[in-house]
């Protein structure tokens, strides 16, 4: 990850990227420690799938790419610049960078029409008012949504896949490099989210976007993704394209996420949970590596140091890319090919 | 969707049950002449999407459906009583003795101000007659069924004070408690973390083959019915559409629906592989077609679909399809 980048600069860059929010309860302040040394690059017009449980940090993460908190510490690299802190850096910043959440109608304005939702952003940076009406009917069009028919209604007249078409034909009205989508299908009934994402995989051939897809659907990010980072309590477990985190996971926790996938084959049922107990609280995470109090291969340097990101040992095709944040994997997995994955 | 004379009697037969709602917009059709049997010990899977009708089920089983606006009509019979002619005092045994329920959201069945204990006993000194003492003996007793470390100590924690799986297993053992019959499961793992959810299917498939209880599964999620199912039944707007073993329906469906929903549903796809979405939108209960509700988003729609209704028809071994589309609609 050390080449002078200079024939595929990443769209999106993340450098060390820290963030602690402090509590205040009962006259004590607790630090929750929401994300800690992240870092990551996406290519142009590629998705890095981003994967893991309550608490792991995955939404902190896309909410300090955009801008919405403020970093402790860390870089965030647009197209290899560094993104100043500036008002007139960030106003051209959040143009460039989209979001569509997973609540369809939290995210619409229920007082406006859609087409003045989706007219609303580029009109404030500067689009007149009717090339604004134009392109939003143009997207409109493209999301699937006859503007003849919905470019006059108010959200609540729509389904929650109609209203997430509309979110996404509100972010794209930005024509916007990144885009970021938190859970953005995850609400969705299934025939309604195999849509949207078959709506979302043409939408990025078409427009060279880059995503950024935030999920705790393992089937959908794999369908999506390039590459996948997992994370786990605000730590990067591991990182690498999708087809090696799927077919060769290193790290004991991706390892056990995988296992913890239903079979869909009612024969071939699973027979036992990989791993026990909830996922601990980022508040006071443990020690040395998080993951270790519920990790089967623990040793005592897990408990003592955090783990580095490193290519992990046996995985010769794919090295080059393939990272995992596991003292054991890289010591030389014995544990290597147990056959977790599905 | 059994055929008729089955020798021995199931626990529960559920007949043409029609659930209608008045709302501001008009009458809603949520259930629309629903049929199924349970049998005794046996785990029915109910899958569908929002909408169609699955959680309704469940709230009829139960009679909690506001009475104010709904209008049920049919046939629940458990152990041959008649459920939808229960009086006040054979409701108050239904609900929570023979018949239970556990939900997506652990809050719902738990009040915030008393202590999870307190709860259980509660419920088991209501249903079951026996003293506090008795009833707080029992609480311990399920907590442990339910594998809630430390069981003893966490009879006098507050809900909130648990995790949300340690609250998802405090909710299966007041459900347990007073050893119901039947057990329903609305959504029970829907909102829990992957690595917990496992550990919550894996545990009710567990104590469902310990008691021998007869359970009916609702969920979204295919891949979790396919975990605990014996049989499996696939709802669209209102109507149940296929019925069969898991297996049957799950790795070889056969009404197009559920195709299109198996077809939808991503797994160990890999990047740019492609998926079948189901075209359209899902139906407007308020507005349904004379005909089959899925006609207008079906490739094999035919000329007599958008006439009649589709009645269930058997496909030999206790598997039915609702659907007229012929021989060919059979993969």
């Amino acid at each position: 990850m050390s080449e002078i980048a200079h024939p595929a600069e990443p769209a999106l860059e993340v450098v060390g990227l820290h963030k602690t929010f402090h509590l205040r309860s009962g006259g004590r302040t607790r630090a929750v420690q929401a994300v800690t040394d992240v870092s990551f690059r996406v290519g142009a017009g590629r998705t890095l799938g981003i994967v893991g449980e309550s608490g792991c940090g995955k939404s902190t993460t896309a909410r300090l790419v955009m801008g919405l908190i403020e970093a402790d510490l860390g870089d965030v690299r647009l197209a290899g610049r560094e993104v100043g802190r500036s008002a007139a850096e960030m106003k051209a910043f959040r143009r460039r960078v989209q979001m569509v959440f997973q609540d369809s109608a939290a995210s619409l304005n229920p007082r406006l029409t859609i087409e003045a939702s989706i007219m609303f952003g580029p009109v404030v940076h500067g689009l007149s008012r009717a090339e604004a009406k134009t392109r939003a009917h143009r997207l409109l069009d493209r999301v699937g949504l006859d503007p003849a028919r919905f470019a006059g209604r108010h959200p609540h007249e729509l389904s929650g896949g109609q209203r997430q078409r509309v979110n996404i034909a509100r972010a794209l009205a930005m024509e916007p490099e990144i885009v970021i989508l938190d859970e953005s299908v995850s609400a969705l009934d299934k025939s309604i989210e195999a849509q949207v994402l078959g709506l979302l995989s043409d939408l990025q051939a078409e427009m060279g976007l880059t995503y950024l897809f935030i999920s705790h659907d393992l089937n959908v990010v794999r369908w999506i993704s390039d590459e996948v980072m997992v994370m786990y309590l605000g730590r990067v477990a591991e990182i690498g394209p999708a087809e090696a985190i799927f077919e060769a996971p290193a790290h004991p926790y991706t390892r056990a996420l995988l296992a913890s996938m239903p079979s869909l084959d009612p024969e071939a049922r699973t027979l036992a949970a990989p791993i026990t107990g909830d996922p601990p609280s980022p508040i006071d995470p443990p020690s040395g590596c998080r993951f270790h109090p519920r990790c089967a291969h623990a040793a005592a340097i897990c408990a003592a140091t955090a783990p580095e990101l490193n290519a992990p040992s046996g995985d010769g095709r794919l090295e080059d890319l393939h990272r995992v944040a596991c003292h054991m994997a890289a010591a030389g997995a014995s544990w290597a090919g147990e056959g977790a994955g599905p | 969707m059994t055929t008729t004379a089955d020798t021995a009697a199931p626990l529960l037969r559920v007949r043409n049950l029609t659930v209608r709602f008045r709302t501001p917009r008009g009458p809603v059709t949520a259930l629309d002449g629903v049929r199924f049997d349970l049998a005794r010990g046996e785990v029915l899977g109910l899958i569908g999407e929002s909408g169609s009708g699955k959680s309704v089920t469940l709230r009829s089983l139960l009679r909690i459906l506001p009475s104010s606006r709904t209008t049920v009509s049919g046939s629940i019979r458990i152990d041959g009583r008649e459920v939808l002619e229960f009086g006040a005092r054979d409701l108050a045994r239904h609900r929570g003795g023979d018949v239970a329920m556990i939900f997506q959201e652990p809050m719902l069945a738990f009040d915030p101000v008393f202590t999870i204990g307190h709860q259980i006993t509660e419920t088991v000194v209501r249903h079951k007659g026996v003293s506090w003492a008795e009833g707080r003996a029992r609480a311990l007793e399920v907590l442990d069924l339910v594998r809630i470390p430390s069981a003893k100590l966490r009879l006098d924690e507050y809900p909130h004070r648990l995790s949300g799986g340690m609250r998802q297993r405090a909710m299966i053992a007041l459900a347990l408690s007073c050893s119901p019959k039947i057990l329903l499961a609305d959504e029970p793992t829907t909102a829990l973390d992957a690595t917990v959810q496992i550990q919550v299917v894996l545990l009710l498939r567990e104590l469902q083959r310990e008691l021998g209880m007869a359970t009916i599964f609702v969920t979204h999620d295919v891949g979790v019915a396919a975990e605990i199912s014996d049989r499996v039944a696939v709802m669209y707007a209102g109507r149940i559409v296929e019925t069969g073993t898991a297996a049957e329906v799950l790795k070889a469906p056969a009404h197009p629906y559920a195709r299109g929903l198996l077809a939808s549903t991503i797994h160990g796809a890999k990047r740019g592989d492609a998926i079948a979405a189901i075209p359209g939108m899902p139906p407007d209960l308020a507005a349904l077609p004379p005909g089959c509700a899925f006609a207008p988003r079906c490739r094999q729609v035919r000329d007599a679909c958008l006439a009649t209704k589709p009645l269930p028809r058997a496909l030999g071994g206790g598997r039915a399809i609702a659907c007229i589309g012929g021989e060919g609609a059979i993969a």
